[in-house]
């Protein structure tokens, strides 16, 4: 199977262990993820206010990029960037005028026809690929790790693009269990991590991280696994800025869902770039169970 | 906080213009304080959300000068709990536009610390929210 893929910015930088994960265990699944030729920034945010089409050309931009191809859905693997492209793909199918007047203003592009869908890869991989068949190709099953997934917001809400029950998602929850890791439940599960306050009020975010870090701590968890570059630069980045205020915290390591994949799959372990991790998650992946051991045996052969 | 009945027309055109650029009615607020219960940031607010929906019910333009607007993450906890349907994403959006179409950045890009170690991702939609560009 061939899906056309929209990276965006973060993922070709700062979440290059996403995308190269993502790509590797894309193809242990059987599935290419096609990079859209020519793609831009989608704006990272969906403008919220009503008159402000100038923001929609950029997703709308990226979505002629696919209809281009004689195609007719695109995958994204960034949770901002999916929401930015989703919503704007909505709007323009709803708003015959709003379309009408991008289309003009975007005068050297052919019509946008409002015919994509935007997909997230949780979606594909739950509706498509099947976690049965993802189980089937787990090869180290993540034994002894105990992961929160950690879903945000913008996987989950507004409610006309979420992937998932706004309270209660179990999309990666079913996931993780899949490749045989213990999943725990936590209350922050769905609640922001700041987001871009980021930017210009870190110790905004530092609150949020220790509140969300400490939650999953509390409920038993080792790690989070999650789907969004700012999320992974908050609750990861961030716990530097966490320790300078408190001094009970402890460390967390933070993965993308695709590394975690990868690592149960038995890919190269190089796929899942953790040179770009800030927390070290090495010396808990040591712990899963029989890892090791599997590792020896396959250099033996 | 006590707020007096009637508005002006000042006032008034204030709501409107808010109701407008959002295309949310917040008339239909009741104050049911849903929203600040659920509200992620709501600690470290001024101005509690639904504080902010009253002060734009009766045209209060001090709302303006409150740093819960610059603090909301959009994150939508509220828009998707509002039992009145109201998307408070989409009035703190037209209440920051109040002062950025004036191009007015209520964040200066020079003066964001330690910027090369942002992810793109972080930089483009805190200039998005933040600045007028």
């Amino acid at each position: 199977m061939k899906i056309p893929y929209y990276p965006g910015c973060t993922l070709k930088k700062d979440a290059l262990n996403f995308e190269e994960s993502a790509l590797a265990v894309g193809k242990k699944l059987g599935m290419e993820l096609v990079e859209l030729p020519r793609w831009n920034c989608c704006g990272t945010v969906y403008s919220l206010a009503s008159d402000d089409l100038m923001h929609y050309a950029a997703p709308i931009r990226n979505l002629i990029r696919a209809q281009e191809l004689n195609e007719n859905r695109i995958v994204t693997l960034c949770s901002m960037c999916y929401n930015t492209l989703k919503r704007a793909n909505l709007r323009v199918k709803d708003d015959e005028e709003a379309l009408t007047t991008l289309n003009e203003f975007m005068d050297r592009e052919e019509d946008y026809r409002g015919e994509v869908t935007v997909l997230h890869l949780l979606e594909i991989l739950k509706d498509e690929i099947g976690f049965e068949k993802i189980e089937e190709t787990v090869e180290v099953p993540l034994k002894g790790l105990k992961i929160a997934p950690y879903y945000g917001c913008l996987l989950l809400r507004p409610k006309e693009v979420g992937i998932d029950d706004l309270e209660e998602p179990r999309i990666m929850h079913s996931l993780l269990e899949s490749l045989g890791a213990e999943v725990i439940d936590t209350p922050y599960k769905v609640e922001c991590c700041g987001a871009y306050q980021t930017a210009s009020n870190k110790e905004a975010v530092a609150e949020r991280t220790y509140s969300i870090l400490t939650s999953a701590a509390r409920e038993g968890a080792d790690a989070i696994a999650l789907s969004c570059p700012l999320c992974d630069f908050n609750l990861d980045a961030r716990q530097e800025t966490v320790e300078e205020k408190y001094h009970d915290f402890e460390r967390m390591p933070v993965f993308y869902f695709t590394q975690l994949m990868a690592i149960a799959f038995g890919l190269d372990e190089k796929v899942c770039r953790f040179d770009l991790n800030y927390v070290d998650p090495l010396p808990l992946l040591s712990k899963i169970n029989g890892r090791d051991t599997l590792k020896m045996n396959k250099k033996k052969i | 906080m006590r707020h007096k009945f009637p508005v002006n027309e000042t006032q008034s055109k204030f709501t409107e213009k808010i109701i407008e650029i959002s295309g949310q009615n917040v008339r239909k607020c009741n104050q049911c304080g849903k929203c600040s219960a659920g509200c992620p940031l709501a600690d470290q607010m001024d101005l509690l959300p639904s504080q902010v929906i009253r002060m734009v019910q009766i045209g209060d333009t001090s709302v303006l000068e409150s740093k819960t607007i610059w603090l909301c993450a959009s994150c939508f906890t509220c828009a998707v709990r509002c039992p009145q349907g109201i998307d408070l994403a989409k009035v703190m959006e037209a209440l920051r536009l109040q002062s950025l179409r004036k191009n007015i950045d209520h964040v200066k890009p020079s003066a964001i610390p330690e910027i090369e170690k942002l992810p793109q991702i972080a930089v483009v939609s805190s200039f998005r929210k933040m600045t007028s560009s």
